[in-house]
């Protein structure tokens, strides 16, 4: 069955093509002229779009963990087949971001220095180290499917062994990295709106990327179902849609708990350019998501579910921009908005992600429908269930 | 240990001539023209409100903020009060830029190997004994230097022998934790333009309540998440057990395990 509603993007290739090469000229201009002459930062705005870009990719990456953990700490093994779309989109989010960090640095050339030059009171150093050991971790959960596909078993097996610590390992640094890039905000409650600031936004940082990593994983599930067969059977995919919801809820009382305790409700009453935005992102993101999640029909439609968590990944990239961007401006005295280099950088990297992921879809057994019973309960008892995370129970990998 | 060192900073003592900002440009060999605001070429600046002048500089917190924040210690406070940069550790991730409470570091934006730039606290002055140059250079004591506790003394005997003429209140003695510079003024500070929302709080200790969680997260989470998985590995092999007893394999006699 095609699903003719869902958006398919056509020419897809000769877009990409001008777009990393516009982001490759503009970071070409970037390198030559310095950041002042090719981005709008400025000592009162010293972070910009990159940081917010930054904030997104990781957050909608978060699918690498939760999935993982899902899957293969918690034993839901019937999701397994989208632990492999999830890890890839994880690996490619996690590259994606690497690369604009570097270039957002006013000293690329010094981007290895916190890994010998430590400072235990930053939040920056934490980041930088989270970062680079999880994708670490993702490169080394990544690389059973490139082995497996070149015949190269043997490093399989060492990476089987180790597969349980790294596991843990693994979601305890996206723990970690998550809620501190809340956590780096904490520092400037003179500078950041009262409807962002709060001792709480690594928490709230935490909980919304849940459910964005979550959305991510089902609206690449819907468009990158094969032939008609599905990633996930519905029941599976509605379970996901609760989990969204409930996940959602949490963070819309504990985000309206701390307006009302920390008296910031009232900042709400008129409409200004912050309560707007504000209105935005909790609508989009939050509320009608999650409306639009608690019925059942939604949930088991294919078109519901693409509405409500494409509406999930919006808001939350809204919520990611107005704290990095629109919270930091004290409207209308300081705004920023992008350069135009700024914004091809962006778009340029974007492009090289998306297209990395259609390449790598296509000759790496990435998406592999399953049929609807879960075969995994099946499993011979003789052997213990090692933890093994990236092979197929059932073998769907060899029949591929 | 070496003292603290501070300058108290008496804005009712202040004729706004702007020689600090002349002896200052000519110690830091920046070009010599008069600026309005803090800049890559004005570490120190004299900004008018109604009659006074307020002299900006970097605060050189006690427990400063920009030092706290910099990932690869780039910044760095001396114990006798001046904090420092090296831009050979610096990576240009401008947090500094964001954090500093007073919006003081000012980034070589137009550069391809930027640094920040802000005001020294003379360091190399003070290591030889001398004051900074421009405590050395105001000609009315607006601005004196010297040991922070007698700083205070003094600042405090100036506050309570005229107190008509002063706010009772050093600020700096206890703000964002305490900073090198303390001013004096005879009106409220925050008719001035200083910041009334910063506390008395070192602003680090915002981050140092999530950043301190780390080790908790790391090793409850790391023995919680093992946990999880021993039980739920075990739930499904049992699971698997009883299924394949159900599917009829040679039931086993009652008292073997």
């Amino acid at each position: 069955m095609k699903i003719r509603l869902l958006p398919r993007i056509t020419r897809w290739h000769p877009i990409a093509s001008t777009l990393i090469l516009a982001g490759t000229v503009a970071a070409i201009a970037r390198f030559t002229y310095g950041l002042g002459a090719t981005t709008n930062l400025s000592d009162e705005f010293p972070w910009g779009l990159w940081i917010g870009f930054d904030f997104l990719g990781i957050g909608l990456a978060a699918s690498g963990f939760t999935i993982v953990a899902a899957v293969h700490l918690f034993h839901a093994k019937e999701y397994e087949p989208i632990v492999r779309p999830a890890i890839l989109t994880a690996f490619i989010g996690y590259m994606l971001v690497v690369l604009v960090l570097i270039l957002d640095l006013g000293r690329p050339d010094h981007f290895w220095h916190p890994l010998v030059m430590w400072n235990p009171h930053s939040v920056m150093c934490e980041i930088s180290w989270c970062l680079m050991l999880y994708t670490s971790v993702l490169s080394l959960e990544f690389a059973p499917i490139v082995l497996e596909r070149f015949n190269i078993l043997w490093p399989i097996k060492w990476i089987h062994a180790i597969s349980l610590p790294l596991m843990i390992f693994g979601v305890l640094l996206s723990t970690l990295h998550q809620s501190s890039f809340g956590s780096l905000y904490l520092i400037v409650p003179n500078r950041l709106h009262a409807l962002w600031y709060t001792p709480l936004l690594p928490v709230l940082f935490f909980i919304s990327c849940l459910a964005s990593g979550i959305s991510m994983i089902l609206l690449e599930s819907l468009i990158f179902s094969r032939g008609g067969r599905d990633l996930l059977p519905t029941r599976l995919r509605a379970n996901l849609a609760k989990v969204i919801a409930v996940i959602l809820a949490l963070y819309f009382v504990v985000r309206v708990e701390n307006l009302l305790a920390r008296g910031a409700l009232q900042e709400l009453t008129t409409l200004t350019y912050f309560s707007l935005a504000f209105y935005a992102e909790m609508l989009i993101g939050f509320v009608i998501p999650f409306g639009l999640l608690v019925v059942e029909r939604v949930r088991n439609s294919r078109r519901g579910l693409y509405a409500a968590t494409l509406m999930v990944v919006v808001g939350f990239a809204l919520n990611r921009m107005n704290t990095a961007i629109t919270g930091l401006e004290t409207y209308p005295a300081q705004t920023y908005f992008p350069s135009l280099i700024e914004i091809f950088i962006m778009l340029g990297i974007t492009a090289l992600g998306f297209s990395a992921f259609s390449f790598i879809v296509k000759h790496l057994p990435i998406f592999e429908p399953v049929a609807v019973t879960p075969r995994v309960r099946q499993e011979a008892v003789t052997a213990r269930p090692e933890p093994v995370f990236l092979t197929r129970h059932g073998g769907d990998l060899e029949s591929s | 240990m070496t003292e603290k060192k501070a300058m108290l900073i008496d804005l009712t003592l202040c004729v706004g001539c702007n020689v600090c900002q002349g002896a200052c440009k000519e110690e830091n060999q920046l070009p010599p023209r008069e600026e309005k605001y803090l800049s890559l070429t004005a570490y120190t600046a004299l900004s008018k409100y109604n009659d006074l002048y307020i002299r900006r500089m970097c605060q050189h917190c006690d427990v400063p903020t920009c030092v706290s924040v910099c990932p690869v210690a780039a910044l760095s406070k001396a114990e006798a009060g001046p904090v420092a940069y090296d831009g050979e550790k610096c990576i240009g991730c401008r947090y500094c830029l964001q954090a500093c409470p007073y919006h003081v570091p000012k980034y070589e934006w137009s550069s391809t190997k930027p640094r920040i730039q802000k005001c020294k606290f003379c360091a190399p002055r003070l290591a030889k004994g001398l004051q900074p140059a421009c405590a050395e250079a105001c000609p009315t004591g607006a601005t004196i230097f010297g040991g922070r506790e007698e700083l205070l003394l003094e600042a405090a005997r100036r506050v309570s022998a005229e107190p008509t003429k002063y706010v009772p209140r050093i600020y700096g003695k206890d703000d964002v934790g305490g900073t090198s510079m303390l001013y004096l003024s005879p009106v409220p500070f925050e008719q001035l333009g200083f910041d009334s929302r910063l506390g008395k709080i070192p602003m680090p200790m915002l981050t140092m309540s999530a950043l301190s969680k780390v080790p908790n997260v790391l090793s409850v989470g790391g023995v919680m998440l093992g946990g999880i998985w021993w039980i739920t590995n075990r739930r499904s092999e049992v699971a698997a057990f009883e299924a394949s007893e159900k599917k009829g394999e040679t039931p086993r006699p009652e008292d073997k395990p």
